[in-house]
């Protein structure tokens, strides 16, 4: 048994080491895919102090207006710009209808606004897409297919997807994007201060109800990109929600706070739960992925209470 | 004041609605013969499930429309939404059983291992076709549940049969990896236990590839898994969701597609379309029709798509699942027509339903007779067995449809039946006390 666990999963590794470099890989690109998620939580926490609990079927909707629209006869990057146009009256509307009622409720108030939220689009998504699957419009949408394999001699190869790669540059220029954004601009500032009190930056004359709007629109372009980059991977329909959650262990690592958090919050748990599952396992039956992500964010936890990049709260009394 | 005299009158009020609720329902059991329709058409399962909520619907609406019904009474039909969710189909049966419901189709295993214990209560059979608890086909232990025409045990007999022979026969299966990738609910690990009889019978290796419900459309782990254990077969038991996931993760790790075969319930259109030009020669087994060549669903299109009384878009019919909805309607319909001719009786009741589907012989000339010679093996339901254990065949998708690629093989039953019964026998024993049988055998 101690062999199994302590030895083997390493000579595994050192006997099969272009299977260990596709594991790497997965992991690389699930902790993407998952650290695209948690960056959608993370922008409206940062704005609003609210845990956006329809974050997943933001994602699920974005998907579906892009591929519906396509499927009515849209070219694919008019409809992509027209669900980018979505997306923003989307963050309008939530900003006017929900959250401007809002202003200064307690957390727990706004958490229930947006599950309220996610029954919306749920039902409204419905209503006009339907609940079939669709296939995601990859190729039209001029993203890669196929994939190349990259042989290890007699040792193996590793199969690198097209999709994969160019999932993991988007995310990369995405997240570029955002950082620079909410680090180097007005509108950046003027974010952090309305995460730290909303009546005082109201005071100094920060527009709460433009933060918001900004905000949301940004975490709605987040969740197209996830929905193009998941729907990719299988289909868009709304079991795509349930992955979505995928993000709360990285939440948990990262910090809800950090955009940096949720990049290497993701990429633990990425390489974390491949390498779990296919090395160890297999000792208890195999499945453990889904749980194992809890596991090593309550151990990160268990020293860094506030996550990896969060922000360390002192509240005087 | 004010405010007593309101709640008066909003009592007043509802309670009238609710009489007249009642009046109405009175009056339609008197002419009509209600059959509810758990379905799901939202949620993660919804990609599956749309197919057969249309079939089952529309075949049930066709008969309203050319034949008046049947034996001249027409069906009420009221779908009622699930999510494939256990809670909620119990909701959904709670909520229409008083209605006169005949018979109940919960398309979810988790579903109908909750209305099991509740069928002989109220009187009102269960028809799981093709899926739910495989015990149940021990017509002496459950005499209100029928899964005709096959168990997951038959079906998971015929896959092994099936590879035994792409191997030349069940012996070379000895020292071969069969894996198993199944959606990790009470659904997908319904067959293993048969699976690992069967394994320690042949002599093959079975391996196994649980996929949560929350990692539907997150497979990478399980696929990186078979790609280092390279299993020899690869077979599946999804739904929704899970399997177009699992034919593309199948693709991606370069798995021969022609040794990776489905369940009946992983045979969509929709499923194997996901996987490209790489999913050709992915097979899948299945007991109802494939495409649309048949009379009866000529009428379908005739007298309710095009007349625009349901939600199917044309393209759809003559689909896998939607054909399979098909079928379990005709089931229904043909469990009602028996129950009609045996009571003599009009409208009936579910005890009428239950001895229609107990006497139900759908032969080849009835068959023909429905516009659907072909569409299915000829089944009979006995009073000892409620599934028959029917043959099943294997179908290859090309890359833009199926195609029928064996003959029909039969089950197992020298393995199946044995083991249906010890299992049946343990679950009356677990549920203690179980009612003996004392329903009357229409055979």
């Amino acid at each position: 048994m101690l062999y199994d666990i302590f030895i083997d999963p390493f000579v595994q590794m050192y006997d099969m080491p272009d299977f260990f470099l596709q594991v790497l890989w997965e992991g690389f690109v699930a902790g993407i895919l998952y650290a695209l998620i948690a960056l959608g939580f993370v922008l409206i926490f940062k704005a609003s102090g609210v845990f956006n609990f329809a974050q997943g079927i933001m994602v699920v909707f974005a998907g579906l207006t892009l591929v519906g629209l396509n499927e009515n006869g849209v070219p694919a990057y008019l409809a992509l710009a027209l669900t980018i146009g979505a997306m923003g009256i989307l963050a309008y509307g939530v900003e006017r209808v929900v959250m401007r009622p809002l202003v200064n409720q307690p957390d727990i108030i706004l958490l229930m606004a947006t599950i309220g939220l996610t029954y919306f689009l749920i039902g409204f998504g419905e209503f006009v897409f339907g609940g079939e699957p669709k296939q995601m419009i990859t190729e039209e949408l001029g993203l890669p297919t196929g994939s190349t394999a990259i042989e290890f001699g007699d040792r193996g190869l590793v199969i690198l997807q097209h999709i994969d790669i160019a999932a993991a540059v988007i995310a990369v220029l995405m997240v570029a994007a955002l950082g620079i954004f909410f680090n180097k601009t007005r509108i950046g500032r003027a974010l952090r201060a309305v995460a730290d009190d909303h009546q005082a930056a109201l005071s100094v004359g920060i527009s709460l109800n433009q933060i918001w709007a900004i905000v949301w629109f940004a975490a709605g372009l987040v969740a197209l990109a996830t929905g193009i980059m998941w729907g990719a991977r299988s289909d868009v329909s709304f079991a795509l929600e349930i992955v979505a959650f995928k993000a709360l262990p990285v939440l948990i690592l990262g910090g809800f706070t950090s955009i940096p958090g949720a990049i290497v919050g993701g990429l633990i748990i990425g390489f974390g739960e491949k390498i779990g599952e296919l090395y160890w396992g297999g000792l208890v039956g195999g499945g453990i992925e889904s749980w194992l992500a809890y596991i090593i964010a309550l151990i990160f936890l268990l020293f860094r209470p506030q996550g990896l990049f969060g922000e360390r709260i002192i509240e005087r009394v | 004041m004010k405010s007593i005299t309101q709640l008066a009158l909003g009592t007043a009020v509802a309670v009238g609605v609710a009489f007249s609720g009642l009046a109405t329902t009175a009056a339609q059991a008197e002419d009509s013969n209600y059959v509810p329709l758990l379905t799901y058409r939202t949620g993660p399962f919804a990609a599956s499930g749309i197919h057969i909520a249309n079939g089952m619907h529309d075949y049930l609406k066709m008969l309203n429309e050319r034949d008046g019904g049947i034996g001249g009474v027409k069906l009420e039909l009221e779908e009622c939404e699930t999510g494939y969710n256990a809670q909620k189909g119990v909701e959904c049966y709670e909520a229409t059983k008083g209605k006169g419901a005949l018979v109940y189709n919960p398309y979810s295993t988790g579903i109908t291992l909750q209305l099991i214990p509740k069928a002989g209560v109220d009187k009102i059979p269960v028809l799981s076709m093709g899926y739910g608890l495989s015990a149940a086909a021990v017509g002496s232990v459950f005499p209100w549940v029928f899964n005709v025409p096959d168990t997951y045990w038959d079906g998971a007999s015929v896959v092994i049969k099936y590879i035994g022979e792409q191997e030349g026969g069940l012996d070379n299966l000895k020292g071969k990896k069969i894996g198993y990738i199944f959606l990790d609910a009470g659904y997908g690990r319904e067959p293993i236990p048969l699976l690992e009889q069967l394994s320690e019978k042949y002599g093959f290796e079975l391996m196994q590839y649980p996929v949560g419900v929350k990692e539907m459309q997150n497979q990478s782990s399980q696929w990186l898994n078979v790609r280092r254990d390279r299993p020899d077969y690869m077979v599946m038991w999804g739904w929704g969701a899970m399997n177009p996931t699992a034919i593309k993760e199948a693709v991606k790790i370069r798995f021969p597609m022609d040794k990776f075969i489905g369940v009946w319930w992983s045979a969509g259109d929709d499923d194997a379309a996901a996987g490209g030009d790489g999913a050709k020669g992915y097979k899948a087994m299945n007991f109802s029709g494939v495409g649309s060549d048949f009379p009866a669903l000529d009428d379908i299109k005739k007298h309710v798509v095009d007349a625009g009384l349901s939600s199917t878009d044309a393209e759809t019919i003559g689909g896998t699942l939607y054909n399979r909805g098909v079928l379990n309607s005709v089931i229904i319909a043909e469990g009602i027509r028996t129950a009609q001719e045996l009571t003599g009786k009009k409208v009936i009741t579910g005890e009428d339903m239950r001895m229609g589907l107990e006497a139900l012989n759908l032969d080849e000339a009835r068959l023909k007779e429905l516009g659907l010679s072909g569409f299915a093996h000829p089944m009979k339901v006995t009073c000892d067995d409620h599934a028959g254990s029917h043959p099943v065949f294997i179908q290859e998708w090309d890359g833009s449809q199926w195609r029928q690629a064996s003959g029909w093989i039969e089950p197992m039953t020298d393995v199946v039946r044995p083991l249906l019964e010890a299992a049946a026998a343990e679950y009356a024993e677990k549920n203690a006390p179980w009612p003996a049988r004392t329903e009357p055998c229409p055979n």
